[in-house]
């Protein structure tokens, strides 16, 4: 099976000679929900940029669907659907024109776009808001409109760059259902986001970029696999003493009635539980620190993998 | 895309230019049609009534074709650099550059648009001017022809301006400073025949002198320049503007990084 996108070798220098993208390789399969991660300026967007032609690339080859941008861009395009991190549509616009325009730059014939923008907007839960300018939407219902316009004319491939940087947490899994939704029914993900929680939940392979090269790219479940150590806070009914010790695992108290507990690779956490409660502490309830994701982008982006 | 999308892409610009300029029309349409009927009370009515004959006709017979071509100029331009410029500037010029359009259907898009609005405050100027005077049409081939060029002309030159601007105040600068004097050294309030040589040469480098003779001859039957000459200055500054905004738009300077 063809791969919905795939970059060869892509470089980008931009005119002030800063090297945004030094020759990076990756492939996105058919079908794929795909998270590309990386701190800010590490080429994600620069990327994105290249794939729907906001940017020049410098060197390398990029395909959508087997179709080389350098040879027929305009084909590649209508198989791309892209939602921007900035808000980049007309606000004095209503959002069912932003939507029917964009239908139309496709060349779809306005019933057609009419229709669509009906669909999509009811889908997104923003139809009763079609004809207010756009100005005056909320933030998530502006990123909302920006993913119906970037479906209107369905594309196969779909690129998110930071979809829910801003929004409110219902709106968030509101729209991770809907962008679940739309995988399942076949139509490639490509997804950047700062909200590793959202890469964990959603996607399947993942590519980390930093300083403009791919320092990991491997699937959620590898990548997770990876880890060498978690930390544990747990919830104690009993107040702890301040030198609580529980003999392989390094333990502090963060407060009286909290601990924090770390477990290296290989070793079982009922361990824990058992000397704790041979100590007369019972645990209420227990979380990670941090997302274990992101303690594994760190220590990617930061060489310490 | 094949032809019927590039048409319904085509169109879907026509039409969105054509309801942005609709929706502000009291920025867009009122203000011409105001200042031109200021223009006609003043230098028509009042300063006219003393100056007396200009070309062999009245003196507001001989600046109506002027006003109304100033009219077409300045709103067909203004238009593209507007709205162009404002999509540059809030960055809704990608929803274009990011779909399959081609460059040209976007560049004859947004032309037309500020075409149909230099044309739209034309027939309004025109009716206005009929409160002052008769309305005088020798050709109406030449009347028409002339007026959809001016107006294709100005609408690439606003184009390109907005290309380049980067703020809002450089897409005033060239009206301000450039366009405004070339209207009215244009030949709009006077004839050539008035000018001493060296003057009435110089002015011959002023495209807006091919414009508003054309556009008198087609209402008057008089002009300072050949016609065949002001058709063939129009269409050469015409092709070198579409040339120069293909050539923008294909190498996407100032809208690519």
């Amino acid at each position: 099976m063809i791969p919905a996108l795939r970059i060869e070798n892509l470089r980008k220098v931009y005119a002030d000679g800063f090297e945004a993208l030094k020759g990076i390789s990756l492939e996105v399969q058919q079908g794929d929900f795909f998270a590309l991660l990386g701190p800010n300026g590490a080429g994600k967007s620069t990327t994105i940029g290249i794939i729907c032609s906001l940017v020049a690339k410098t060197a390398g080859r990029v395909s959508v669907f087997d179709v080389d941008i350098d040879e027929d861009f305009p084909a590649a395009k209508k198989y791309i659907g892209i939602v921007p991190q900035e808000f980049n549509f007309n606000q004095f616009e209503k959002g069912y024109d932003v939507v029917v325009n964009q239908a139309g730059y496709y060349g779809l014939p306005p019933a057609l776009a009419r229709e669509r923008a009906e669909k999509y907007l009811k889908a997104l839960g923003i139809w009763d808001k079609r004809n207010v300018q756009s100005r005056m939407l909320s933030g998530g219902m502006k990123r909302r409109l920006m993913i119906a316009r970037a479906l209107v004319h369905e594309p196969k491939l779909l690129i998110l760059d930071e979809p829910t940087a801003g929004v409110d947490i219902e709106m968030r899994r509101s729209m991770w259902e809907f962008l679940q939704e739309i995988n399942a029914e076949g139509t490639t993900i490509i997804l950047t986001t700062h909200y590793l929680e959202e890469a964990e939940a959603l996607c399947r392979n993942i590519a980390i970029i930093n300083e403009g090269g791919i320092v990991e790219n491997t699937t959620i479940r590898d990548l997770l696999r990876q880890l060498h150590r978690e930390v544990f806070i747990l919830d104690c009914a009993e107040q702890v003493s301040e030198d609580t010790v529980i003999d392989g695992f390094p333990t502090r108290r963060l407060d009286p009635h909290t601990l924090e507990v770390e477990v290296e690779k290989g070793q079982h956490i009922n361990q824990v539980f058992a000397a704790l409660d041979r100590g007369g502490i019972h645990i209420t309830s227990m979380r990670n620190r941090a997302n274990r994701l992101e303690e594994m982008f760190v220590n990617l982006v930061e060489g310490k993998a | 895309m094949n032809a019927t999308e590039q048409w319904n892409a085509f169109m879907t610009i026509v039409r969105k230019e054509i309801r942005r300029y609709l929706r502000i029309w009291t920025q867009t349409l009122l203000p011409s049609a105001i200042t031109m009927s200021l223009y006609f009370v003043i230098f028509g009515t009042l300063i006219g009534s003393r100056i007396g004959e200009m070309g062999g006709f009245s003196y507001m017979q001989f600046v109506v074709p002027g006003l109304i071509m100033m009219a077409i100029v300045t709103n067909s331009y203004s238009n593209v650099v507007s709205s162009f410029f404002g999509s540059k500037f809030n960055h809704s010029v990608e929803e274009l550059l990011v779909s399959p359009v081609p460059n040209y259907i976007i560049l004859m898009g947004y032309v037309l648009g500020g075409v149909t609005r230099g044309l739209f405050v034309a027939v309004v100027v025109t009716l206005v001017s009929l409160f002052f005077t008769d309305l005088h049409i020798h050709s109406y081939l030449v009347v028409v022809t002339i007026v959809l060029m001016t107006a294709t002309l100005f609408a690439l030159a606003g184009f390109i301006n907005a290309v380049f601007a980067n703020s809002f105040d450089d897409i005033s600068i060239v009206p301000t400073f450039v366009l405004t004097p070339l209207i009215y050294l244009g030949g709009v309030f006077y004839s050539m025949d008035l000018l001493p040589d060296f003057w009435a040469a110089v002015s011959r480098l002023n495209p807006l002198v091919y414009v508003v003779n054309a556009f008198r001859y087609g209402m008057l039957g008089v002009s300072d320049v050949s016609l065949p000459v002001a058709f063939g200055m129009i269409s050469l500054f015409t092709a070198l503007a579409f040339g120069y905004s293909m050539y923008l738009l294909n190498t996407g300077k100032r809208l690519r990084q």
